[in-house]
């Protein structure tokens, strides 16, 4: 955790006085702008962050407006493959994978999203609060990190989700009441995932926070800013904490291919989102099930699938790069 | 080095306490206990069940108890290969070897764990040499090749491989694997574990994603060797484009593959979860989901527990590799 990225310290602006002929392109050069100046002119990165820009949109804006809903059975018509009538063909109920798979993307994305959102906001006030304290608070809340880094995660996650079954299953009864959520079937499930899944990813992050606070911590400024008697919340949140997201951002988004994919493994093995809600990791297992067949049943939900991991790793690579973070990646 | 590997060992142990403690509280504090889920049974029945697995005793003396079955009374590791029952297959017989015993399953009635583990691991562990044998043999080949050939074609098609392999998971490429080379071409079984053929597409299946990332490392270690003066030493004094690679590049290049091993066989472990149920392989991974499942909790966590101790030894093993390689990092 040696390096700063160089948003932490920006050169300084050009200190030309530049005369109103200059003007064209004499403004200050932010970082920021730096960075995003560098991901667009990365191919990859750009097409990977269009890819999940659009398929958030599709999977969010589309569904109401297919003819079909993707609990809508249709048992006389059974499996089809792809046709004019249904794009992705349908399963062994007649239901329309396109729908069902769309749905899916909306519970993969959420989760893949939400339970990153979960790790960043334990991991950041986790790392920050250690690195700001140091000493004897620092030793021991690493110390903690360090014996939690060692148990196989995956393991721990399967652990938790037996764990939470029951729990989970009154929570979700105990929602459904309330008549704007009745619809919303099995979300105590999804909301076991999101504490499981958070408990274990935000341990990266929170190393990774630490170490840059401890380099930031250092700086002048923080130094002003506590002369100014300033309280360690604010100093924390206020200064630190913004001087430090470049990582912050890159690591989040590479957090989240990993978590759709712990989502899916657990989904496929059957402890994860339960029916009749579905995630890609339910719709490939049903897929891999009946796959000999009616083989576009694994095929579309696997092929995307892939595809969203693959677009999710080309922006965090392009992201790492914009903004030169070189440690961010374990 | 030797009080280098104590330190380490010494560092392992609260991660095992904690760990044990942590599963045992998990799951006894679970709402509904292991027989809630039979049918309902006489109150005298209940309360025979809960004495013969100890249940009905207070939770601190059972977990005084349940520490004191898990801690190791005695050192004889050889007795894991031995074969007493004479059945062709080692005993793993964890009681024999370290005095632990791990109790009675709660789902399989007159079976212990350490049988359960001893009849199971032997698979799941064959299922991991050969994905290993696989992830390593690719990826270092392709990575090898891929920094001889820098900037060319064939690095961009190895760097893409390696891309795609690892946004591929393991469940997607099973199925996919089995498809095309069992269903389709018919060269493989679609799932069992009976004959040497079926090793393969479960090893592959496994083996792949870690070929991928190791090729990528691979690639980068090499990069950077090959950039040292000693190479262009080598180079000068005329040795040959292969010999500088295997004799005197490798060594340093294969750095930062060696320190991916821990994660990779981590990796490993729970990725055997999925490949057992995938092609129906009587392991240990496809035990421990079933149990999750079944919450047969003595085999939730007798398994977790040694994958868990499997997982921070080989760890432990990595690291001193890692430092017989690159002294300097002894002093980290």
């Amino acid at each position: 955790m040696s390096s700063v990225p160089s948003v932490v310290n920006p050169s300084p602006a050009p200190a030309t006085p530049a005369p109103a002929a200059a003007a064209n392109d004499e403004r200050p050069h932010s970082p920021w702008r730096d960075a995003w100046a560098r991901l667009r002119r990365n191919r990859l990165a750009v097409i990977g962050g269009v890819f999940v820009l659009l398929l958030t949109f599709v999977c969010i804006a589309l569904p109401p407006f297919l003819p079909y809903s993707y609990e809508q059975q249709n048992l006389a018509r059974g499996a089809t493959p792809p046709s004019a009538e249904h794009w992705l063909g349908t399963d062994e109920l007649g239901r329309d994978l396109l729908a069902r798979l769309l749905y899916g993307g909306r519970i993969s994305l959420m989760v893949g999203f939400v339970a990153s959102l979960v790790a960043l906001t334990i991991g950041v006030t986790y790392g920050a609060i250690a690195g700001y304290a140091g000493g004897k608070l620092d030793a021991l809340m690493m110390r903690v990190v360090d014996i939690l880094y060692a148990l196989p995660f995956t393991i721990f996650v399967i652990l938790m989700m037996v764990f939470l079954k029951d729990p989970m299953t009154q929570l979700d009864a105990w929602l459904r009441q309330f008549s704007w959520l009745s619809d919303l079937q099995g979300i105590g499930k999804i909301i076991g995932l999101f504490a499981a899944i958070g408990a274990v990813e935000w341990l990266t992050m929170a190393r990774i926070v630490r170490g840059q606070v401890l380099t930031v911590k250092k700086m002048e400024y923080i130094e002003a800013a506590r002369t100014l008697g300033y309280g360690h919340a604010r100093i924390v949140f206020r200064h630190i904490v913004p001087n430090i997201l470049g990582p912050v951002i890159v690591f989040t988004t590479l957090t989240i291919p990993a978590v759709m994919m712990l989502e899916s493994f657990l989904s496929f093995l059957g402890l994860g989102v339960d029916a009749p809600l579905s995630s890609w990791g339910t719709l490939i297992k049903d897929g891999a099930d009946k796959m000999e067949n009616f083989p576009w049943l694994l095929i579309f939900p696997g092929g995307v699938f892939a595809c969203t991991l693959l677009a999710l790793n080309l922006l965090g690579d392009g992201l790492r790069d914009a903004l030169d973070v070189r440690a961010a990646k374990d | 080095m030797l009080r280098f590997i104590l330190r380490r060992f010494l560092q392992t142990l609260p991660v095992l306490f904690v760990l044990a403690t942590l599963t045992f509280f998990m799951l006894r504090l679970v709402p509904g206990g292991p027989f809630t889920a039979e049918k309902a049974v006489s109150p005298e029945i209940q309360r025979n069940l809960e004495a013969h697995y100890g249940l009905d005793k207070p939770l601190l003396v059972q977990y005084r108890d349940y520490l004191w079955d898990i801690t190791p009374k005695k050192l004889a590791p050889w007795r894991l290969f031995t074969d007493s029952n004479r059945d062709g297959a080692p005993d793993f017989d964890l009681k024999a070897a370290f005095g632990i015993n791990l109790g009675p399953s709660f789902k399989y009635p007159n079976r212990t764990v350490n049988e359960i583990i001893a009849d199971k691991l032997p698979t799941s562990l064959e299922l991991g040499l050969w994905a290993l044998l696989v992830a390593l043999t690719i990826g270092v080949t392709l990575g090898v090749v891929a920094a001889m050939k820098k900037n060319t074609g064939v690095d961009y098609t190895a760097s893409t491989l390696a891309m795609v392999g690892i946004c591929v998971p393991t469940f997607v490429m099973g199925p996919l694997l089995v498809l095309l080379f069992a269903l389709h071409l018919g060269w493989f079984n679609a799932s069992g574990w009976y004959f040497a053929s079926d090793r393969v597409l479960p090893a592959a299946t496994l083996g792949l994603v870690y070929a991928a990332y190791i090729a990528r490392l691979t690639r980068g270690g090499m990069l950077e060797v090959l950039n040292q003066d000693y190479i262009r030493t080598a180079r000068a004094k005329g040795a040959s484009e292969t010999r500088i690679v295997l004799r005197h590049a490798l060594r340093g290049g294969l750095l930062p593959v060696v320190t991916f091993l821990g994660p990779a066989i981590a990796g490993i472990i729970s990725g055997s979860f999925v490949i057992e149920t995938i092609f129906q392989i009587p392991g240990l991974g496809r035990e421990f989901v079933n149990s999750a499942f079944n919450r047969d909790y003595t085999l939730v966590i007798g398994t977790v527990l040694l994958y868990a101790v499997l997982i921070v030894v080989l760890n432990l093993l990595v690291d001193v590799v890692q430092v017989w390689l690159n002294p300097r990092l002894k002093f980290e």
